[in-house]
């Protein structure tokens, strides 16, 4: 079998710019950036107590643009770093005040480590920790949740997104292109000339929030301020003639944006930057911030130019490729405890969606869309996570250059249904021109780009919630009473009964989920508003209200359902084998669960071998995944949530199946203990035994269109998919899937002769990008369990 | 009518006509191919597959079996007495080593049609259908196999018949009407060397060809090559020789390069698989020979593989 070769670092790019960026970027070592933290602890010392919590906000951030260092590195096209240069992770105390020994841990890791110097760790224990340790939102969470959220979170019964990082899921606009900051001001001040001090209660608090709005532009103008005089100063300096001509452009870009609206594709490429690096230094949201439709929002600038004769199609790959490696250049802000477990990666789940259709609901795909495609092919990062929206208006030759990059092995594009996330949307209430406008984020979840604060709220346990239903509500790995007492598993004599049980239990802990969650919303909303994503998100300034605190035109609560398979399987081992052909009892069964199945190989066999499986297009199991679907499902959608909006459901794991298989004893598909719960709506590992058509139809059988995003890993043999027929089955593959309704899929092409290698020499494969779960990551940088079960899901032939 | 055993439905065939496909496996064959890759396709009734080698001695066979077919060995391992095993299954069930599994299963006219129907919207995506293949498809009850024909096609799906050509003209004939497209191997051009590796006559087979082009049937014509056998020019010049002579209408030409993955496969139903020394997988090389000397000819619609 061929070897696939993974081109060394230095190699990708469409010049040698690019090339030396991109390995700039491959090879600086991620660390502590402290400089923030001591910024934003100077201003809160300067102004709390004098002004209002959203102009405090405000002015931290413009306190942070005008002081910090700036960096233009050499050859850079685009500028603007959120630390002191690549691969540079400030920390936000403000949300999350590390330790000392969480910034021991980061720097010692073996993996996904930050470098903390001893410098760094003298700030942090003689300023940060000192001013932030019972100030951080995180230490007014954690005492203000009951003692059943607490038992439950401890048990991994469900996470919490909102613990050490800020709500956000936010997606830019075609507005972000139409207009400068200048121009925001404007319509901020408008906002505040119409407040109706005579009637409107709230309008004392919309002054402040708009008046903090109106900082945050200032902040991210003086930021470009900066960085224009930075470049002019250093294009004096410059004595190389090309540079030196780069360097005055980049300082004539930055006179024009972030302030007024771009005038060229190079400058609509940089106003994106400054924006970006606005979100993400204001708070350290959830995920990240994303262009949305990058490609329709770039098109008319790329058309003007070419027309102008001052671009060319090179010109735009290279610039676009120079982007590319700014996001690669910023790594997530490290985590510590139990959200560490959860997820660990440097992804900060920046997501760019290509395709789709426009407003109007016309094909979307534009030269750009290719030059985009060339870019990330060219480029291999992690970041920006890189995918494809594909509309049955998108011609085949967009999907099939998608699907040509796809085979390559590295994990991007995956592939989301556009009609679907039409369909989704507008089943959430958002308008048709909106919906078109939406689109995916962070892994698969769907939004309404520019309008919406769809936040994640965490993972819930589903498989988990089962095991407790099995023993009477006691955790059996603590031996805590956590759930209900729905009564002793052996004395139910039928399926039905068993169902009821688990249902009381879902509803049990949905209930203490939501009422944390909401709680912890409110905290958020009155101690951190974020008042520069409130500039960029509709309708936060008409209505004078932050992004945190309801100002979004649509405002979402997800809870993110993980181990669909398992749970499917754990209901089918039992109805099949224990109620329909009596093949062994409860009793049995829950000894042979307690044993980890030692001593029980035939009641081993007969769960794992013998039993209908989801995966397969068989009705037995695929019956029991809706009927567990819609329990949660509809156990969920349509709470309220305290933004105005409700709650609804994602079908995603990212990592989080390998923390949540962690904390349980075997269950009764055979998975034994500890081992990781299956992944987004994935097939159990190995229970797929008929091939890819099967499990696309079982997967298609799940109401993709009532949630909010649903997660697909699909593994192909590199050889299987090989030639123009290949490439035709394999678009024709997600075609089919797509007209099914199917929110997503995405593949990993790897020989698992390769991962083996690659997981025992590591060193070889430092650029072996893998598909984790809606994200791409380094394979060297999975932990062990991670490398296994990538290597151990169900390979499918072509 | 009676029911036939099929041993295997195999989703996302690409390798079988066109797009993406469902073949449907019946067990049964009145050939007997040196190479066969399934020998489990070989009989027409159900087997216990027995893979001995995986067996741990735990004994479980022994106590659930209702006939008396399974004792210990002195090696420690369970010896199966075929004589007195209906192949019930229930071994199967309660093997932990997963050692023994049953060939063969029944479906009814109309669960074998809901079945076939599953991937509908792949055919309908991809231009692909459903392709009967064996064993022999040939060989079964064929009123049951006209009656499948004939629903699959009345419901406006592909149906390819995969064939070595040993039957009746009749049952050829009751068919195609609903036939897409016959994939109709040939083996061996010269009587001696067909019964030698395929245990019978090639006239039959080589005149029920004639008679399908003939009446107007799509074919493609597979050509299994084997080093030993057949993997020779004058092998590949004498089939072109044929077509020609009996202007054979081709809709394409697979030569499918002999691989013996299915070796192992042998000692699960206790036979025996002697090909070693005599039979070889032709080099990529030869294969484009081969494919040449028939695009030279005229049949440009060539491929190596399915």
């Amino acid at each position: 079998m061929a070897k696939f070769e993974f081109d060394p670092v230095k190699q990708r790019g469409s010049t040698e710019r690019t090339r030396r960026l991109r390995a700039e970027s491959m090879s600086t070592q991620p660390h502590i950036y402290m400089e923030r933290a001591v910024l934003e602890t100077e201003a809160y010392k300067m102004y709390e107590g004098t002004c209002s919590v959203p102009e405090l906000r405000a002015k931290s951030l413009l306190h942070f643009f005008q002081n910090k260092k700036i960096y233009i590195g050499e050859g850079e096209l685009i500028v603007g770093e959120k630390g002191d240069g690549p691969q540079s992770a400030p920390t936000f105390p403000e949300l999350c005040c590390h330790t000392l020994q969480d910034m021991h841990n980061m720097n010692d890791r073996k993996i996904v480590n930050f470098t903390v110097t001893e410098e760094d760790l003298k700030i942090q224990e003689e300023m940060i920790i000192p001013f932030w340790e019972k100030r951080s939102t995180r230490a007014k969470i954690i005492p203000s949740m009951t003692q059943e959220w607490r038992d439950a979170y401890e048990a991994g019964i469900f996470t919490e997104f909102m613990e050490q990082r800020g709500p956000g899921h936010t997606v830019g606009s075609k507005k972000a292109y139409e207009k400068g900051y200048l121009d925001y001001q404007k319509d901020i001040e408008d906002a505040l000339a119409k407040l109706d001090y005579m009637n409107d209660p709230e309008a004392l608090a919309k002054r402040d929030q708009l008046n903090a709005m109106h900082i945050a532009c200032e902040a991210v103008m003086v930021l470009g301020k900066r960085y224009a005089d930075y470049a002019r100063e250093l294009a004096e300096k410059e004595e190389n003639p090309q540079r030196k001509a780069e360097l005055l452009q980049i300082a004539a870009n930055c006179d024009v944006v972030p302030a007024h609206k771009p005038e060229t594709f190079w400058q609509a490429i940089q106003t994106y930057w400054f924006t970006h690096l606005a979100v993400t230094s204001e708070l350290n949201p959830w995920d990240a911030y994303s262009p949305g439709h990058f490609d329709q929002h770039l098109a008319p600038f790329y058309e003007k130019d070419v027309e102008d004769g001052i671009l060319n199609r090179d010109q735009a790959l290279e610039l676009l490729e120079c982007l590319w490696i700014k996001f690669n250049n910023q790594p997530a802000p490290p985590k510590v405890g139990i959200t560490l477990k959860e997820s660990s990666t440097y992804t900060d789940f920046a997501n760019i969606n290509t395709g789709g259709v426009t407003p109007e609901g016309h094909d979307g795909v534009t030269e750009v869309s290719y030059i985009i495609l060339d870019a990330m092919d060219n480029m291999r990062l992690v970041q920006p996570n890189s995918n494809v929206q594909i509309s049955r208006k998108n011609p085949q030759k967009f999907l099939k250059r998608a699907c040509e990059i796809a085979r390559q092995g590295w994990g991007q594009p995956a592939f989301y249904n556009t009609e679907a996330i039409i369909q989704e949307l507008m089943n959430a209430g958002k308008s048709i021109e909106d919906a078109r406008n939406g689109g995916c984020s962070g892994c698969v979840e769907t939004g309404a780009f520019g309008n919406e604060a769809y936040i994640l709220q965490g993972y819930f346990n589903i498989p988990k919630i089962f095991e407790l239903t099995l023993f009477n509500g006691v955790d059996m790995r603590t031996g805590k009473q956590l759930g209900l007492q729905t009564g002793n598993a052996e004395d139910f004599e039928t399926f039905e009964e068993l169902w009821d049980a688990f249902a009381k239990q879902i509803k049990h802990f949905a209930d203490i989920k939501v009422k944390g969650s909401n709680v912890i919303e409110q905290i958020f909303a009155t101690y951190m508003p974020a008042p520069f994503l409130s500039i960029i998100t509709n309708d936060c300034i008409a209505k004078g209200k932050d992004y945190n605190a309801g100002g979004a035109r649509y405002n979402t609560n997800y809870l993110q359902g993980v181990g669909i398979g398992t749970i499917t399987d754990c209901l089918a081992a039992v109805k099949y084998n224990v109620y329909d052909n009596k093949k062994f009892t409860m009793g049995e069964l829950l000894q042979a669960l307690k044993d980890n199945f030692v001593g029980h190989e035939d009641i081993h066999n007969l769960v794992c071998n013998k039993t209908p499986k989801y995966g397969n297009d068989d009705d037995y199991a695929d019956d029991l995944m809706k009927k567990v679907f819609y329990l949660y499902q509809e156990e969920i959608t349509d709470r309220p949530n305290m933004k105005g909006g409700t709650w609804r459901v994602d079908m995603l794991p990212t990592t989080c199946h390998v923390y949540f298989g962690d904390v349980m004893i075997a269950s009764a598909n055979g998975r034994l203990a500890h081992k990781p719960v299956s992944e987004g709506i994935s097939p159990e590992k190995g229970a797929d035994v008929n091939g890819p058509t099967a499990v696309i139809k079982s997967c298609a059988k799940m109401d993709h269109l009532k949630t909010g995003g649903t997660l697909l890993n699909q593994k192909f043999l590199p050889e299987t998919i090989a030639g123009e027929e290949g490439l035709d089955q394999l678009a024709n593959y997600i075609r089919t899937y797509f007209n099914m309704d199917g929110h997503h899929v995405q593949f990993n092409v790897v020989h698992k002769e390769l991962l083996i290698d690659a997981q025992e020499h590591p060193e070889e494969y430092k650029d072996l990008i893998v598909r984790v779960a809606g994200y791409s990551d380094y394979f060297r940088n999975l932990d062990r369990p991670l490398q296994d079960e990538i290597i151990m899901r169900t390979e499918q032939e072509f | 009518m009676a029911t036939p055993y099929v041993f295997n439905v195999q989703k996302y065939s690409i390798h079988d006509g066109d797009g993406i496909r469902t073949t449907i496996f019946f067990k049964g064959c009145p050939v007997n191919c040196a190479w066969c890759h399934n020998p489990e396709s070989q009989r027409f009734d159900k087997e216990l597959l027995y893979f001995r080698d995986r067996c741990t001695g735990c004994g479980k066979c022994i106590a659930k079996c209702p006939n008396g077919a399974n004792t210990m060995g002195e090696d420690g391992k369970v010896i199966l007495d075929r004589s007195k095993c209906t192949a019930c299954g229930i071994c199967a069930d309660w093997c932990i080593a997963t050692a023994r599994d049953i060939a063969g299963k029944e479906y009814t006219l109309k669960e074998l049609v809901k079945e076939a129907e599953k991937d509908r919207q792949f055919y309908e995506e991809s231009g692909g259908g459903i392709t009967l293949s064996g064993g022999e498809v040939m060989s079964q009850d064929m009123d049951y196999i006209e009656q499948l024909c004939k629903t699959l096609y009345n419901k406006g799906y592909s149906v390819n018949i995969d064939t070595c050509g040993y039957a009746p003209y009749e049952d050829f004939k009751r068919i195609l009407p609903y036939v897409n497209t016959f994939l109709y191997d040939i083996k061996a051009m010269d009587k001696e060397t067909h019964e030698k590796y395929i245990g019978v006559d090639n006239e039959l087979i080589l005149e029920n060809l004639k008679k399908l082009s003939a009446d107007g049937a799509r074919i493609n014509i597979r050509i299994p090559t084997v080093v030993g056998v057949n993997a020779t020019e004058e092998f590949m010049n004498d089939v072109v020789k044929f077509l020609k002579d009996n202007s054979i209408s081709v809709a394409q030409v697979n030569l499918l390069p002999y691989h013996n993955t299915g070796k192992h496969k042998y000692s699960k139903l206790d036979r025996e698989y002697d090909t070693e020394g005599m039979m070889e997988k032709p080099s990529a090389e030869s294969m484009e020979l081969f494919k040449n000397i028939f695009v030279k000819n005229g049949f440009n619609n060539t491929k190596i593989g399915g």
